[in-house]
């Protein structure tokens, strides 16, 4: 598999959601802040590991700071954190 | 004659303020307000507690008030709307006792029935003459209205005005005669002019915020109210204003010279009546320097107390006599209850102010907001806290559709007609969760945070603190 480097995609704007990926060693990780935590916490992070497991990322540490962003949102930016992480784009 | 003492602490003394008693405050400095925080320091450093502090609204410059409570030199709060710093203080637990919500209409309705008594009211006044008469219209730190003031004046057993501009005697223009004041105290400055009024208004410019104004004003259109005589009441909001303008743009085509607009005025109203929109203006508050600027200039710019704009009775109110408003919401249900106390985490946010008078009074109660905000859907199965009950609106606009009350029939077949995209509130339901998804129940705390009282009186709703770690 590729390498990953760290990198990062997205904004703290409202209704988006801004996420980091590093190497690391020991499985996925996902540190998760959002405004809506209480409501779509579980959510979030059910996607976050939908969206490393398609992309067949074994051991990364993912934070992701959630605005409110919409599921296709949060998708997008992880996607292209882990694609820029292996300087795909 | 003159009622100046040299000193708050004086004034408090000679008030007679002791253990106990409740002190009042209201709130058209905003959150550029000093006297509240400098009152209730003073209170605190001369020893007395247990004090219930009865405010039109509360905003987080009033921050403090958290750490009176802690030492109980507080230990009641009521108040109309509380913002989102201080209110999620409160939501955490800050007082044992719940806080009392009521609405701009029923505060002033319970002072003067004596349900809720005041010991001594401190009127922030950014002008006065030395035996008490008060404005708001002049003055560093001018903020127009002082409308909510009026019943706290009237019926507070001893009244305190507060002011950076001491006039010789008589002020021109007074809003609260001498005849209700007993102390004039003189300070420095009552409030930070920034945080008072804001330079202007803006309409919104985010599509979404503008497709719902629009259909917002093709509903007004439709629904034969806007005619000769019309009325009306918008918010600040950017949607709300928005909706303003195609309004605006419509009476002016069609020739429609309204009667009033009234509420909280901002520049745009202000604007609509020198337009010949409107005949008048009925102010219980300024929201920005135009307001204020032609409430102090034009005689068709009106000063109301709370107790004639918005109280609940058999005489009637300004509200009574309104034909349409536009107001908002964080949460409606699929009953049309609409919840403006908490944000979608419970945590408390804001308060009825005059929506369940206004939602009440009028004859066309429309609620404009989008499908969701930040993943949180607006249209819920049960609103976390009812605000204003549903019997009392009529309309929700969405970007996605527009939902009539099913009281309503004759206005949906209006809507209809007129080619209105009008829908069932449970499919916006639908189509909002088909987008955001399906959010979780939200935990509640075990303790009562905060009661909101109906304008009439009664508990309409109880708000939970936050779990504990929130």
């Amino acid at each position: 598999m590729d390498s990953l480097r760290p990198a990062s995609a997205g904004t703290l704007e409202s209704s988006d959601a801004y996420v980091e990926i590093e190497p690391s060693e020991g499985g996925i990780q996902i540190h998760l802040e959002s405004v809506v935590l209480e409501r779509f916490g579980e959510a979030i992070r059910e996607t976050v590991q939908e969206v490393l497991e398609e992309l067949h990322v074994a051991d990364a540490c993912v934070r992701v700071v959630d605005r409110g962003a919409l599921d296709c949102v949060i998708r997008a930016r992880v996607e292209t954190a882990v694609r820029r992480g292996r300087g795909e784009c | 004659m003159s009622k100046v003492v040299k000193s708050l602490r004086e004034a408090i003394a000679l008030a007679g303020l002791r253990d106990g008693m409740t002190v009042s405050f209201h709130h058209h400095l905003r959150n550029g307000d000093f006297v509240l925080n400098f009152v209730m320091d003073e209170i605190a450093g001369m020893g007395i507690r247990d004090l219930t502090v009865n405010a039109s609204a509360l905003f987080d410059v009033h921050t403090p008030l958290i750490g009176h409570t802690e030492s109980r030199v507080v230990t009641h709060l009521a108040a109309n709307y509380i913002s989102a710093g201080l209110g999620r203080a409160i939501s955490r637990g800050a007082l044992e006792a719940p806080v009392e919500f009521r609405t701009h209409g029923g505060r002033p309705k319970d002072i003067a029935l004596g349900r809720t008594p005041i010991d001594v009211a401190f009127i922030a006044a950014p002008a006065a003459d030395p035996m008490g008469n008060c404005t708001g219209r002049i003055g560093k730190s001018t903020c127009g209205s002082l409308g909510y003031a009026f019943a706290d004046a009237m019926y507070a057993k001893r009244v305190v005005v507060i002011t950076d501009n001491i006039v010789p005697y008589p002020l021109q223009g007074w809003s609260i005669p001498e005849s209700y004041v007993d102390y004039v105290v003189t300070v420095d400055a009552i409030g930070d002019p920034k945080g008072i009024v804001s330079g202007t208004t803006q309409v919104t410019r985010d599509p979404v915020g503008l497709v719902m104004a629009a259909q917002a004003a093709k509903v007004i259109q439709a629904s034969g109210l806007l005619k000769e005589g019309f009325s009306f009441q918008t918010g600040a909001g950017g949607a709300s204003l928005a909706a303003a303008r195609f309004l605006k743009d419509i009476m002016l085509r069609e020739g429609i010279q309204g009667s009033f607009a009234s509420g909280g005025i901002t520049g745009y109203l202000v604007d609509m009546l020198r337009e010949g929109c409107f005949r008048s203006l009925m102010d219980v508050q300024c929201f920005d320097l135009k307001a204020v600027e032609s409430l102090r200039e034009d005689p068709r710019h009106q000063e109301i107390s709370a107790m004639q704009y918005a109280a609940p009775g058999e005489r009637g109110a300004v509200v009574d006599s309104l034909d349409v408003v536009i107001l908002g919401a964080t949460e409606i249900d699929t009953d049309f209850h609409v919840n403006v106390h908490t944000d979608s985490n419970g945590s408390i946010m804001g308060g009825s102010g005059g929506h369940s008078d206004t939602a009440a009074g009028s004859k066309l109660a429309m609620i404009i907001a989008p499908l969701f905000r930040a993943r949180m859907p607006i249209v819920t199965d049960r609103v976390t806290c009812i605000s204003t009950p549903g019997q009392d609106i009529d309309v929700l606009v969405t970007q996605a559709g527009v939902a009539v009350n099913p009281r309503q029939a004759e206005l949906r077949e209006r809507l209809e007609q007129a080619g209105l995209p009008v829908v069932d509130i449970h499919e916006l339901k639908e189509r909002a969760e088909a987008i955001t998804g399906k959010p979780k129940a939200l935990p509640k705390g075990d303790r009562v945070a905060a009661k909101v009282i109906s304008r009439e009186g009664e508990l309409l709703d109880t708000i939970y603190t936050l779990p504990e770690g929130r």
